[in-house]
């Protein structure tokens, strides 16, 4: 399968008043052309920072201390300003959470839509706004052209969440990231919105990075699933290995907070404790604190990946050979019974 | 929208109603008379009071008053004897208006540009220059930029004129010193503001369409940042309306502040009413103004107007 994107040993540091935060510790990933990959972490983990730095769009205090992200032969981190303006909403797009305020409430729909289009090609007013139209309809904004000269403030949430999406389409991108794109919605509009980037993705043939907290969400949409915890990728396979066949605890723990139609407790389980603290990041694998099956080199020495299929990998001591067997929670028992039953024989298709 | 502003007019009438009847018994309340030369013998006294209507009961004179006002008679002067209160406005307002305007559209585009360009170099020396820039024009009175400008600008340097009202050039000191206040508010407010617009994520959505900074302000940041100016404009034409009239005293300028501040002195009722009746007439219309300005800005507020 052809990579589109390639991003490798990517570290990222915050200078704050407090110290300096190592917030992405050597992420490796990469974005197959025409898939969705997602993204998925608690606030924090470090996620919103490493689709940031695909656009150029770290804040002034971020600054990349290593790695690369290979884009068509460029790497974007070498880039000059000038280079990514030209990237940013024409070959890589982004669709924000808040569409309440990420639309500005002083300019008109069919103005900011035609946006893009007018600083990247040289079209006229009349033709962007025209394009503008045909985007707008293609997100479901019915009788689009009459509500060109509309502000913000005259659509729903839903509606506005179509708007950005339009914008961000409307330069046919070949990378959309949606940075938890239904986060501010309410259920019934989130689903639409995501079968609506599924059509998107299907119309312009684009590949999608979807960061999500919400692995609810990740099963409709996503292809490929990498969970972040800490600022480092712990664990990556396709959809059904992630759901069905997870071996990071930090992984389990996400699926057994979960909700299901299984569900028979009446409390929902949660991950206890917090997050370490990522100006000084413990030794030894950062979820060990949190990890009740943590193993005594957990608190000495970073996992290494263990390649659980040609597309699975995890970073769990767990997996190694020497490691003793544990007993599984119960759901991730479940859970690992369905992938025996269903996938095991036939496989994943790579 | 012409609904909305025919409501308003309305409105401005009543307020003018108001303002005036208030102003009415309020100078009754005033100690003394326009009378009180002591050389003045009290039958001759009395004679002047009966001839100016001033022996009636207070709810009479009130009620021809308010009828001339009607017919736009606001009396005579009782110092001037023999000039109406509306000549010696109108001869006396021209200086006053012009400046006013000139200080408030210096002050105000200078200040945005002052505050915008703050808020881009946030934390940088510009950001400095410019904050301390904004408190010494807040803080300093105006007439001491006024004898400042005065004394480098054109006693030393001869650079303009030292006072008086001779064309435009006579009004370019004056107008300096009078915009540093507006100037400097306009400047901190706009600097706050953008500071949080440029914060805002439909600048981050405009970035990354492939803007570069300076298109971001320039397409979204400068207009949003814009709103809450509108708001401090009305303020900001009372303080330069009242502000004007030392600076005026200090360049020597005929204008209208000087003629409030003799009124007042000598009791002379007609020209204080007209005066406040043409103040309050001023202010309304600058709130009015703003208000429209606020919808052109806004669009949000443009359409709770025309619900309403």
């Amino acid at each position: 399968m052809e990579r589109i994107l390639d991003v490798k040993n990517l570290e990222i540091d915050f200078k704050t008043y407090a110290g300096t935060v190592h917030a992405i510790r050597d992420v490796d990933f990469h974005l197959n052309k025409g898939e969705t990959l997602a993204i998925v972490g608690e606030s924090g983990s470090g996620k919103s920072v490493t689709v940031r730095t695909l656009m150029g769009l770290l804040a002034s205090n971020a600054k990349i201390v290593g790695g690369s992200v290979d884009f068509e032969g460029k790497d974007i981190v070498q880039m000059s300003e000038k280079e990514l303006t030209h990237l940013r909403g024409n070959d890589i797009a982004m669709i924000f959470q808040d569409p309440m305020t990420s639309l500005d409430p002083t300019m008109t729909i069919g103005k900011q839509v035609a946006e893009p289009l007018r600083l990247h090609t040289k079209i006229s007013e009349k033709a962007a706004l025209a394009e503008a139209v045909r985007v707008l309809e293609l997100v479901g904004i019915t009788n689009a052209k009459a509500r060109l000269k509309d502000y913000p403030h005259q659509f729903s949430g839903g509606q506005r969440q179509r708007i950005v999406i339009a914008i961000a389409i409307i330069n046919n991108p070949k990378i959309l990231i949606a940075d938890e794109p239904t986060t501010a919605l309410d259920v019934t509009i989130q689903a639409q919105i995501l079968e609506l980037l599924k059509e998107v993705q299907e119309k312009i043939d684009t590949s999608i990075i979807f960061i999500t907290h919400d692995l609810g969400v990740v099963a409709g949409i996503a292809d490929r699933v990498a969970v972040m915890y800490a600022g480092k990728i712990i664990e990556y396979g396709q959809v059904d290995e992630i759901f069905y066949n997870a071996q990071h605890p930090y992984t389990w723990g996400l699926l057994e907070a979960m909700p299901t139609l299984e569900t028979k407790s009446d409390r929902l389980y949660a991950i206890p404790g917090t997050p370490p603290n990522l100006i000084n990041p413990p030794a030894g694998d950062a979820f060990a604190a949190r990890n009740e099956f943590a193993l005594a080199i957990d608190l000495q020495q970073e996992p290494p990946f263990f390649q659980v299929s040609p597309t699975h990998a995890a970073a769990t001591w767990l997996l190694d050979p020497q490691a003793p067997k544990v007993t599984l929670p119960p759901e991730i028992q479940r859970r690992h019974q369905i992938w025996e039953e269903k996938f095991a024989n036939k496989g994943v298709n790579a | 929208m012409i609904k909305y502003i025919l409501k308003r007019v309305g409105y401005l009438i009543l307020t003018l109603f108001l303002v005036a009847s208030i102003t009415f018994f309020l100078m009754k309340l005033l100690p003394g008379t326009p009378f009180n030369n002591p050389k003045l013998p009290p039958d001759q006294i009395e004679a002047l009071k009966a001839q100016y209507g001033l022996d009636k009961p207070v709810w009479q004179q009130y009620l021809s008053y308010m009828l001339g006002l009607l017919h736009g008679d606001m009396g005579m002067s009782f110092q001037f004897s023999g000039q109406s209160v509306s000549y010696l406005i109108m001869s006396r307002i021209g200086p006053s208006l012009q400046l006013g305007l000139q200080a408030m559209i210096l002050g105000t585009l200078l200040g945005i540009l002052l505050g915008a360009v703050a808020a881009i170099r946030k934390n940088t020396w510009v950001d400095s220059v410019a904050t301390i820039f904004a408190i010494l024009g807040r803080s300093i009175p105006n007439f001491v930029f006024a004898a400042l400008l005065q004394f480098f600008l054109a006693y030393k340097l001869r650079l303009f004129p030292i006072a008086l009202w001779d064309g435009f050039s006579s009004s370019i000191l004056p107008t300096i010193a009078l915009a540093m206040a507006p100037l400097a508010n306009t400047a901190r407010f706009m600097r706050t503001e953008m500071v949080d617009v440029l914060n805002s994520d439909y600048i981050e959505l405009a970035r990354s369409k492939g803007e570069t900074r300076w298109q971001t302000v320039a397409n979204h940041a400068l207009r949003n940042s814009m709103i809450p100016i509108v708001t401090i404009i009305g303020p900001m034409a009372v303080d330069l309306m009242v502000g004007s009239l030392v600076v005026e005293n200090v360049f020597a300028i005929p204008g209208i502040g000087e003629q409030f501040v003799k009124s007042i002195t000598t009791n002379d009722y007609p020209v204080i009413m007209g005066l406040t009746i043409m103040y309050s007439f001023m202010l309304t219309v600058v709130i009015l103004i703003v208000d429209i300005l606020y919808g052109v800005i806004d669009p949000r507020i443009r359409l709770n107007e025309e619900a309403n």
